[in-house]
């Protein structure tokens, strides 16, 4: 009977590592190999100064990247991006959720119409929104004057800070929506009877919100700023698009600058070490995230 | 769970005689969705304008006329059915690969109680957090090496494996809420593991490979940066990149109302998409990214 049992078992393992093993295989293909590889490339000089040939380096292409100002200055940029992004899409999105968990006539057409921009091409809005800012015809202009708040047209993609806030203004459309849903999914967990019984003691709507919404969506928000995290530092099509990073280096996120450096000017081996030190800032900042995420959900757990 | 106690409340908001709260939440529920259809909107009446009037100052909100010129232009000078249909092809065949290689795995994480399988659900979740400008270096390379260059492998492969880890999430936080006894009852008749997938599973959870279809489809169909990099031949380009590059063909002119119909057809199957599987799509992805 349990020698039976035992091999029923045994079997199921077998199955389970065949059943997983395809998928398993196909992600080291796309995921951990082009990782490695980067790593061991970036000890290597690859580029048209040594004919594509690899001419290893040692550590010298990380020695380049400390000197490298264009690096640091595009590093600069994609913080201020994320933390400015992502602070206004976390507020944003609360505000958007809160909204959507009333409940009122067309709630539901309400909700499709909210994660509308999150479903769309990033590069084909990139392309509306470049359209709305153009210094000549753009919509964005036009209003503006009309309010009477510019007296002039302004060139929004080709002054180098009005560019970059231009660019983050984008991003915020087109992510905001993804920020709601979490949240959103987040707040449909909290009973009632929380807020009702908190009304009782006397609280005020303000007082609630501090006390019972936000510790209870803790979890969703950190969760919404860890994945909201690493896609805008790894920010690209939106860019790229958008201002292909330009004016002057202004928008020059990581990434643009990463595509750049191996695709026009094929630099192959500089290319692999500013990926691997793009892929150890992630994980540093991924680690502290998960650290207080599981803190939060314990905390959470225990209420 | 929590102790009700039945009291009797009577919902009233507010302390003075008119009650504002319906009118506030009317007014934030437009300016919620103005702010998400304006930027679309904006691009659809360009798309329909006149040369004249998408370039006349100050701007034309309501035209006296309409034209589908833009949109014929699309077709007339550039293949761009051919970039339609490049873009649906990769993005359904990725799709179908994934739930194909995704559900199984998701099915064994999910029940077969598989050592190390915390460490592999891990692995997954972090996969899911890397930017693919990460790896489109190495992928260049594999790219080069197979020759796949201009191939629609480049892009089905890839984009087969950055839908897996959500596939595998959403699917497995599906099958850890079917019943077992559906399961155990196959057993008991002799079905074994595959069989028993294949034809008492895989009908139950025709929902979920939907909802995680429709994700992975919507993932595929937007992917810009391998597309730009691993297609270079005019007609094997997807429409995100070909769109893109229309404003760049041209030195003198941007020719701005066959970009705007080029983005208004580029995001309508996804507009339907949205408009039929709202609820499916919030589903899918809260499960993907909370339950994980």
């Amino acid at each position: 009977m349990s020698n039976a049992l035992r091999t029923i078992r045994g079997r199921e393992h077998l199955t389970g590592w065949l059943l997983l093993l395809p998928a398993l295989m196909l992600l080291a293909l796309v995921f951990a190999y082009p990782i490695l590889r980067a790593f061991w490339l970036s000890l290597f000089i690859e580029n048209l100064g040594t004919n594509l040939e690899p001419v290893f380096t040692g550590l010298g292409n990380y020695v380049r990247m400390v000197g490298d100002g264009r690096f640091w200055q595009s590093l600069w940029i994609t913080t201020i991006f994320t933390v400015i992004a992502v602070t206004i899409e976390l507020v944003l999105g609360m505000a958007i959720a809160l909204v959507l968990n009333e409940s009122f006539r067309g709630r539901g057409l309400a909700r499709t119409i909210a994660i509308l921009p999150w479903a769309l091409p990033t590069a084909l809005i990139a392309l509306s929104w470049q359209w709305i800012f153009n210094g000549e015809f753009g919509v964005w202009n036009d209003i503006l004057l009309r309010l009477g708040i510019l007296q002039e047209p302004i060139n929004w993609l080709g002054e180098p800070g009005l560019a970059l806030a231009s660019t983050i203004a984008a991003d915020i459309w087109k992510t905001t929506s993804f920020v709601a849903i979490l949240l959103l999914a987040g707040l449909q967990s909290i009973s009632e009877d929380l807020y009702e019984a908190h009304a009782i003691d006397g609280a005020t709507p303000w007082q609630s919100f501090r006390q019972i919404t936000l510790p209870m969506v803790m979890p969703q928000i950190l969760i919404a700023v860890l994945f909201r995290f690493a896609q805008s530092f790894g920010i690209f099509d939106l860019v790229q698009v958008m201002t292909g990073g330009g004016p002057a280096g202004s928008t020059e996120v990581v990434s643009v600058y990463i595509y750049a450096t191996v695709m026009r000017y094929l630099d192959f081996g500089y290319g692999a070490a500013l990926v691997v030190i793009t892929f150890l800032i992630l994980v540093a900042v991924v680690a502290i995230a998960a650290f207080l995420l599981s803190k939060a959900q314990n905390r959470t757990e225990g209420v | 769970m929590a102790p009700s106690t039945p009291v009797v409340t009577k919902p009233s908001p507010t302390q003075e005689g008119v009650n504002w709260k319906p009118v506030l939440l009317g007014i934030t529920v437009f300016l919620v969705a103005i702010f998400s259809l304006a930027p679309i909107l904006w691009q659809l009446l360009t798309s329909i304008k006149t040369n004249a009037d998408i370039s006349r100052i100050p701007n034309v909100y309501f035209p006296r006329e309409f034209t589908l010129e833009h949109y014929i232009q699309l077709f007339d000078r550039r293949p761009f059915l051919r970039y339609v249909l490049n873009s649906a092809f990769v993005a359904i065949v990725s799709t179908l690969l994934c739930l194909g290689l995704g559900s199984p795995a998701a099915y064994a994480l999910a029940r077969l109680r598989l050592k190390g399988e915390q460490l592999i659900l891990g692995l997954v979740l972090i996969v899911t957090l890397f930017p693919y400008i990460l790896l489109f270096l190495g992928l260049l390379e594999i790219v080069q090496i197979l020759g796949l260059g201009n191939n629609y492998l480049a892009l089905i492969i890839p984009y087969t494996a950055i839908n897996l880890p959500l596939t595998i999430l959403v699917m497995r936080s599906f099958f850890q809420q079917l019943p077992r006894d559906l399961e155990d009852a196959a057993k008991v008749d002799g079905y074994n593991t595959v069989q028993m997938l294949w034809q008492i599973v895989l009908p139950t959870t025709i929902p979920a490979l939907v909802t995680t279809g429709i994700l992975a489809f919507i993932f595929a169909w937007n992917e810009f940066i391998f597309a730009l990099t691993f297609m270079t031949r005019e007609t094997m380009k997807t429409i995100p990149v070909a769109a893109a590059q229309i404003g760049g063909a041209t030195l003198f002119e941007i020719p701005y109302g066959p970009i705007a119909a080029a983005t208004v057809l580029g995001t309508l199957p996804l507009v339907l998409l949205v408009l039929f599987f709202q609820r499916k799509i919030v589903q899918g992805l809260t499960a993907g990214a909370v339950k994980g």
